[in-house]
């Protein structure tokens, strides 16, 4: 990969229209309108098409003030659907968009068949050709396009510093929005104009399909990751960006790898953004899946262990010598879960000395027989209560208590003691054993 | 995009005479399992239309050359077809136009009916998601293909690609949304965009490809409605039988999906497998529409019709049938005008048209249309208005008039009651009260007497009795059955005696009068029916403008005493 002068411009005007995206998306995210971005971005052509009818003139202004109109109405109009007609909000705006990009696409046909607006072009965008023209600034070449989206970056930016808290309140917590006095809806289609106007910005070099990109996954991502507002949004800034460099060399070295040439970077901006997204997915500390697959795992892996250890206290109390290697069959057998984690179970309890293993046999060590009997009084002592209080058969209660005893908290262990007193045995006539006493249970620690 | 096309050469890959046919007779044995009832009428509705397909002979037309075609097509400025040019394209005698409506009208009705499943379960923007999501499936079938040495454009090869990364963005939508905190809205715009994304980004491989003879790609990504093939059309007509045919024989599992999905569960219904039998057929359609009309027209068949559909009836299998039929209507219509005005893109046309046909159910449709609700609205506070009225008339000179009942010109025994007087009645405002003693007047309920003063006819009179009558019942109901406080109970009385249904009323006459034996002996006089049913009880609360000695003292204590 070699890095050309011209990388840094395309690199630069896709940062440049990621952050102006995701620093307005966070809000759509937020307010579960992302659909939102994606209606805008198509229902502005008809804006843009009448701008140019009824000026002739395809400059920047004109285009803005087109799309501004389009997205506000966009908004409204689907609003009124929605309200006037009771109909769902997300199809209100599928109605809504299709027809008004329809309406955009007859008048491009038809009136203004010298209009340059190729959908082609609004959909893809052309990153690559944006570099060619270029302003010199200080010996440094800056794109051309980079101006409108640099403006539109700092008009976002000071929205947002302007009305946070605005912004803020009504996005969490309409009603109090209401009662502060905060003009929530006026907030709401001005939001929508500066997506509609950021949407045009990017369109020319980025395409409007990553504009929907950079508009709600970084954000999302962010979102996974944090629950705080002003992290989450300059989380979605770093996304937004990383989403950009990232994309620009995935454009220019994936392909290769398979033996093609070089890819359009707008698009690989969309998948690295996306595949940052999946990351996130696994990988969030709070949210991810991994976190909670490993939580999961935790509690199995101590359930296996208990078990295993209350399966050795019995083959103790019972005095029957059982070898170490029948040891995990008689728990495959006893209480089911894969041999691979009974295996994993017997040695982290070998590693915290729990047990060890000599002569051939699993022996308790001490602090291992003091869990165990703790386990196991919770379970004889859930044994007899069952058997007292709900008046179960004896054969009854064996898998209830198997099931709760890893959940019993010492202060449950002495009042369950105290209901059943004075009973030392378990209905199917096994001692109770004692609490561990207190030099026991510091062996434990 | 919806192409624009203009002059298009007539160009069928296939044989049309020979391959309708041929269609027609393995959809009927394909069917035949399926042939009876509800389900029968679907299938015969889709093989119907394969055979409308068959070319000139079978219809008996005559087989329009490509030239002559061309002669009729609109001149480049756009000018008002002729007549016969509009009966031409009405009668269906052009091929190509007759391809490109009965394909439309195929499409707009299969969307239609699985899009109506897709609106009731809120998942109108999911074919947005899912046709965007098909375009790397695409690009990739043809890259695969090229690499293997095939041609790239083979219409199976493509479709799979479509559909299998068209079922992927579904089922990543479903995961996002099942595994993440990440709501279904921003679930839809991120598989949306980066499976797109991804498809921009192989079409930039592709476009750079040595050997890539991508031209024409686009065209199948974004449709070219107006130049649909034979083979399209019959593509479509297998397409929109099977979503037909399916959704007639799990019409009953569907809705229950879409209504209670967890009594769908109960009932050992498996939701998931449904689910994606739903999903299926919707990406089924999505993915033949895309290559065939273009995506954002398939997009706006699976959920514009639907929603329309939604505004003239509550029943769910009616609103499938005028779902489809409102996609019909719109490919119909749609591909009829861009045959007149070819210059106009025929997707863009039908999806206005469908949007049209939208707006008018919006206003105007009977069930749910604003116009509709709002006259029921209009015509419930006019009646709430006009009892108000009334009410506030009989209860300002409530003692006399009840004392001259039955007596001629009862209604003016307790004289014109002062403008003022009503006013501090309610809390309603000088203009509203103008407005309703204005309405009332006109129907021949009050009479304005002198000096901005008003009393009750004779027939204003009984229908005030009636409503006082509706509305103190309430009042004791409410206060005797339902625990509301004394204080409280005029308002709830305000807001629910209107909508009492009469034989409510007379089931809370039955159970006052066996619980309070005075009512029955209370005012009424004779000759007037059963004495309770007539009368009108006092109110057990104090009137405006009246003192707390008006309350009848029994029925004072007793409220205090619940209290």
């Amino acid at each position: 990969m070699t890095w050309y002068p011209l990388d840094t411009g395309i690199v630069l005007v896709g940062a440049l229209s990621a952050v102006a995206c995701a620093l307005l998306g966070n809000f759509l995210v937020l307010k579960r309108i992302s659909m939102m971005g994606d209606a805008l971005s198509h229902a502005v052509l008809p804006g843009l098409a009448i701008a140019f009818l009824l000026t002739g003139s395809r400059g920047s202004l004109t285009m803005f003030i087109g799309a501004a109109v389009a997205g506000v109405l966009t908004a409204a109009i689907s609003q009124w659907v929605s309200e006037l007609g009771q109909v769902e909000e997300s199809a209100s705006l599928g109605v809504v968009f299709t027809a008004l990009f329809a309406l955009g696409l007859i008048l491009i046909v038809r009136g203004a068949d010298a209009v340059d607006l190729d959908p082609g072009c609004v959909l893809y965008g052309s990153l690559e050709l944006v570099p060619l023209e270029s302003w010199n600034v200080a010996g440094f070449p800056l794109p051309r396009a980079a101006a409108p989206l640099a403006v539109a970056c700092v008009l976002n930016l000071g929205f947002l510093l302007l009305f946070y808290k605005e912004l803020k309140v009504s996005t969490f917590d309409p009603a109090l929005a209401k009662t502060l006095g905060i003009p929530a809806r006026l907030l709401h289609y001005v939001l929508m104009t500066l997506i509609a106007v950021t949407t045009v910005a990017a369109f020319e070099s980025v395409g409007s399909i990553l504009v929907i990109a950079m508009l709600i996954v970084p954000p999302a991502t962010a979102h996974l990751l944090t629950d705080r507002l002003p992290v989450m949004l300059l989380l979605s800034v770093v996304l937004a960006m990383a989403a950009a460099v990232l994309g620009h060399v995935a454009a220019i070295t994936v392909p290769t790898w398979f033996g093609y040439a070089d890819t359009s970077t707008a698009g690989m901006m969309a998948v690295v953004a996306g595949l940052l997204f999946g990351l996130a997915v696994l990988a969030a500390p709070r949210y991810g899946l991994a976190r909670r697959v490993a939580q999961q795992f935790a509690v199995t892996l101590r359930i296996a262990r208990e078990d295993a250890l209350g399966l050795l206290y019995r083959i103790e109390e019972t005095q029957a010598g059982v070898s170490a290697a029948a040891v995990p069959r008689l728990l495959r057998e006893a209480l089911g879960g894969s041999s691979l984690l009974n295996h994993w179970a017997l040695r982290s309890l070998r590693r915290a000395g729990h047990i060890t293993r000599a002569d051939a046999e699993y022996r308790l060590t001490d602090a291992g027989r003091a869990t165990a009997r703790t386990l196991i009084r919770a379970h004889r002592l859930w044994e007899s209560y069952l058997t007292k209080h709900l008046a179960l058969r004896p054969d009854q209660v064996h898998a209830p208590a198997h099931r709760i005893e890893h959940f019993t908290t010492g202060a449950m262990r002495e009042a369950l003691a105290g209901d059943v007193e004075p009973a030392t045995q378990d209905p199917h006539g096994r001692s109770i054993p004692d609490e561990p006493s207190a030099g026991e249970a510091s062996a434990v620690q | 995009m919806l192409r624009s096309q203009g002059l298009t050469p007539l160009a069928t890959d296939l044989d049309p005479s020979r391959v309708a046919p041929r269609c027609a007779g393995t959809v009927t044995r394909a069917l035949r399992p399926f042939l009876h009832g509800r389900r029968g009428i679907l299938a015969c509705l889709c093989m119907a239309s394969v055979v409308l397909l068959a070319p000139d002979a079978a219809v008996g037309g005559t087989e329009t050359h490509p030239e002559a075609d061309r002669s009729l097509r609109a001149p480049a400025t756009w000018q008002l077809p002729s007549v016969p040019q509009v009966m031409r394209v009405l009668s269906l005698r052009d091929y190509n136009t007759r391809v490109v409506v009965v394909g439309t009208m195929l499409l707009g009705a299969g969307a239609g009916i699985i899009g109506t499943f897709l609106l009731l379960r809120k998942r109108a923007l999911m074919a947005d998601a899912l046709s965007h999501a098909a375009l790397p499936g695409i690009a990739l079938a043809f890259i695969v293909l090229e690499a293997a040495g095939l041609s790239g454009k083979s219409r199976f090869g493509l479709l799979s690609g479509a559909l299998v990364f068209g079922a992927a963005g579904v089922g990543a939508v479903l995961m996002i949304r099942r595994w993440t905190r990440v709501k279904e809205d921003a679930a839809l715009a991120i598989v949306l965009s980066v499976f797109f994304g991804l498809g921009v980004a192989l079409l930039g491989v592709i476009q750079r490809m040595a050997t890539g003879n991508a031209a024409g790609l686009e065209a199948f990504i974004y449709g070219k409605t107006a130049s649909m093939l034979f083979s399209d059309a019959v593509w479509i007509g297998a397409v929109a039988g099977v979503v037909m045919v399916v959704c007639g024989m799990f019409f009953k599992e569907f809705t229950l999906l879409c209504f209670d999905q967890d009594f769908a569960g109960t009932q050992g219904r498996s939701g998931l497998l449904l689910d994606t039998l739903m999903l299926g057929l919707a990406v089924l359609i999505t993915v033949i529409g895309l290559q065939a009309v273009g995506l954002i027209l398939i997009v706006a068949l699976l959920v514009i019709p639907p929603a329309a559909a939604r505004f003239w009836t509550h029943r769910l299998p009616v609103m499938a049938v005028i779902a489809a039929g409102f996609g019909a209507l719109s490919g119909l219509l749609g591909a009829s005008v861009s045959a007149l005005a070819p210059r106009l893109p025929a997707g863009a046309i039908i999806i206005l048209v469908a949007a049209l046909l939208f707006g008018v159910s919006l206003l105007f449709a009977p069930a749910r249309g604003f116009l509709s609700t709002a006259w029921q609205r209009f015509r419930l506070e006019r009646k709430v208005g006009q009892q108000h009225v009334l009410r506030a008339l009989f209860e300002s000179g409530e003692p006399l008039v009840q004392q001259a009942q039955g007596k001629p010109g009862a209604a003016a025994a307790a004289g014109p009651v002062p403008f003022a007087a009503l006013l501090a009645q309610r809390s309603w405002s000088p203009a509203t009260l103008r407005r309703l003693l204005a309405a009332a007047r006109r129907a021949g309920l009050t009479r304005r007497d002198g000096d901005d003063a008003y009393h009750l006819t004779d027939a204003g009179l009984a229908a005030a009795r009636r409503a006082v009558r509706n509305h103190r019942l309430w009042e004791l109901y409410l206060l005797t059955h339902a625990e509301v406080a004394t204080s409280h109970v005029d308002h709830n009385a305000d807001a629910l005696e209107d909508v009492l249904d009469p034989t409510l009323v007379a089931q809370l006459e039955e159970t006052l009068a066996a619980q309070h034996p005075h009512l029955a002996a209370a005012t009424g006089p004779a000759g007037e029916g059963p004495a309770v049913a007539a009368a009108v009880p006092p109110s057990p609360h104090r009137l405006p403008g009246q003192g707390a000695q008006d309350v009848p003292a029994g029925r004072a204590g007793n409220v205090s005493g619940r209290r």
